[in-house]
């Protein structure tokens, strides 16, 4: 028997009993379309926190003083444990550094902030103009801090949202003095809500120019330096570059650490494509559901034309060919089932994300083949036994049964 | 018509028992049979006599436990089961009382399915259908489904799917046994037609009127023939 004359006998075989291969396939589809949203879902998920780190600036390479790991003995542990500060002439040594685009230094205290006769207490950002580019954020209203020499820094101060309103309330507060500790700074500009930074809001900050905080705290050290890499790619090797020229200006110690978010990325990363694998692995049971429910119904169906076989049989047809017509049917009902299913699935994803814009809930491809093949898998496996018995039916008794 | 050596069926000390829960059933019981081209005969007895069973063998649906077989002067008793239903799917054609149709296929697909299980290419298939289909008188009734035709109609579509390989033997299982006499006869007709033109004809029935068309009348009772008996003329009804 030729494949294509097989594969058109099943199929009109299939079709002759439309309900019973109606939900089949329906059974069928619901295991590969919840194979195809919850890999979705899960995908997704991951898709979106990635997204939403790298919106943070995922080429940054982070520096702060002083070792958070421990090494080997190290001659120079002996001779000195105290870490050397990080100062702005590192900040802009750094800037030299090939494949950096931008550095930012940073300055954080806490202080108090007064003006129009209401005093609160805020957080003192102390860092350059760059700072905006780094850390992607934006200005409500005004401009950003001006751009300026690192040594020495103008008077100006950009408000967090939250202070703008606690002090200002709806008046424009761009021009107006604020009085921070015993300086008198000119608001220039205030950050849009809702910005994160460091760990923290950006709507209870107060940004002024690096020199200024430096000035104000009477310090010059540092409390962090982000650097910018070109691209996400140059990322290792900014930071082994930066961690080199540190250690070459802190005579030859290693007394900083270097941090990159692209660690934490891939952490994350792997976090949620190992759940992403968990759900498509509940989703999976599923399938295998509508695979003994794919047997029973080759049972039953070979019950019902037992004969129908014992016909075939007696016109020529072999044990072979009997076994594969039973064979291809329930293949042919899998394929169709899972078919129907990536189609449903996809739907589901797209409604999803038509429901919830921001989510990116697409299928990934090798959960779809995935779906695909173990519904092929389990029409093909529990496709077997029914087609064994069709095939091993006695052709007289068979024939008798009517 | 007789010639011993231009003999198409042999059978020779043909046993076959069945175990029937404790009980033994002798189906046959050393059956010895020659069957040359072209013969019509009917083979009766009561229920039980064992002519089903020897139709079977017959049609290679069965083995025997002793004896052999052979069929065109081969013998089949030692064929696999693969090459029995090349031999079925070639040399032998089945009509069945029930007709037993495939009711989601159209009558040209039912007429067709042997073609297609013996892997002939579509373009043939389709010649040698509508040439049956029209040998036939259902050239009208090709797409339509065994339920939308009448009894005669459905034993004449079986007759044509067990024709269209062009068989040596045509085994009828009591082909009328489910139709009214008119159009019993028309199919007895066409049988016998079929005959004329060469096909060797062997009908299992209960009806005495049936049997006593054919030229050779068989008679079976518990698994042995009791009687073979030739008439000069076939007589008619």
């Amino acid at each position: 028997m030729k494949l294509t004359d097989t594969l058109r006998y099943a199929s009109d075989a299939a079709t002759g009993t439309p309900l019973r291969t109606g939900l089949l396939m329906l059974a069928m589809s619901i295991g590969v379309a919840a194979v195809v949203i919850l890999t979705a879902l899960g995908d997704g998920a991951r898709r979106y926190v990635v997204g939403e780190f790298s919106a943070i600036g995922s080429n940054l390479v982070i520096v702060l003083p002083g070792r958070s790991e421990t090494r080997g003995f190290n001659p120079a542990n002996l001779v000195t444990s105290t870490p050397r500060d990080l100062t702005v002439n590192d900040a802009s040594a750094l800037l030299r550094l090939p494949s950096v685009t931008r550095i930012s230094p940073i300055l954080i205290a806490t202080t108090e902030v007064n003006a129009a006769g209401k005093l609160r207490e805020a957080m003192l950002l102390g860092t350059n103009d760059e700072y905006i580019h780094v850390r992607q954020q934006k200005v409500a209203l005004g401009r950003f801090l001006s751009k300026s020499d690192l040594g020495n820094g103008g008077a100006e101060v950009v408000l967090g949202a939250v202070i703008r309103r606690d002090i200002f309330g709806s008046e424009n507060p761009l021009g107006k003095t604020v009085r921070i500790g015993d300086r008198r700074l000119r608001v220039v500009g205030v950050l849009a809500e809702g910005g994160q930074g460091m760990g923290m809001t950006t709507d209870e900050l107060l940004i002024v120019p690096i020199a200024t905080a430096q000035a104000m705290l009477n310090t010059n050290t540092l409390f962090r330096i982000l650097v910018e890499a070109r691209s996400r790619e140059q990322i290792g090797e900014v930071k082994a570059n930066v961690l080199k020229m540190l250690t070459q200006r802190h005579e030859g110690e290693e007394d900083v650490t270097v941090i990159t978010q692209d660690a934490v990325l891939k952490t994350f990363d792997k976090i949620l494509n190992v759940l992403t694998l968990g759900v498509a692995g509940i989703a999976a049971i599923s399938l295998a559901v509508a695979g003994i429910l794919v047997m029973n119904v080759m049972l039953v169906s070979v019950t019902q034309r037992t004969a129908e076989v014992g016909l075939l049989k007696a016109l020529g047809a072999t044990s072979a060919a009997v076994r594969q017509l039973f064979m291809a049917e329930a293949l042919l009902l899998s394929l169709s089932g899972g078919l129907l299913g990536t189609g449903l699935g996809y739907l589901g994803a797209a409604v999803l994300r038509h429901v919830y814009p921001t989510f990116p809930a697409y299928p990934p491809l090798w959960a779809v083949l995935a779906g695909l093949g173990t519904s092929l898998l389990s029409g093909l496996i529990f496709g077997v036994m029914p087609a064994r018995r069709a095939a091993q039916l006695d052709p007289i008794q068979a024939l008798s049964k009517r | 018509m007789s010639d011993a050596s231009q003999s198409l069926i042999t059978l020779s000390g043909i046993s076959r028992t069945f175990q029937l829960g404790d009980s033994t059933v002798h189906a046959l019981r050393n059956v010895d049979l020659h069957v040359s081209p072209g013969e019509y005969i009917a083979v009766m007895g009561p229920s039980g006599s064992g002519k089903s069973t020897l139709l079977n063998l017959l049609g290679l649906l069965d083995r025997p436990d002793i004896g052999t077989y052979q069929l065109e002067s081969r013998d089949v008793t030692t064929l696999n089961p693969d090459e029995l239903a090349k031999v079925r799917s070639e040399r032998i054609g089945f009509i069945f009382q029930s007709f037993h149709l495939v009711p989601r296929l159209t009558a040209a697909a039912n007429i067709e399915l042997p073609l297609t299980l013996a892997g002939v290419p579509a373009a043939e298939r389709a010649k040698r259908v509508a040439q049956a289909l029209q040998e036939y008188g259902l050239t009208d009734r090709a797409q339509h489904r065994p339920n939308e035709l009448s009894g005669g109609q459905r034993q004449r579509v079986a007759i044509a799917r067990a024709t269209v390989q062009r068989p040596a033997v045509l085994l009828a299982d009591e082909p009328t046994g489910n139709l009214d006499r008119v159009t019993g006869e028309e199919v007895v007709r066409l049988l016998e037609a079929l005959n004329a033109q060469g096909t060797t004809l062997i009908v299992v029935t209960h009806d005495p009127a049936l049997g006593a068309r054919a030229r050779r009348q068989i008679r079976m009772e518990d698994g042995s023939i009791v009687s073979d008996t030739t008439n000069a003329q076939a007589s008619s009804t």
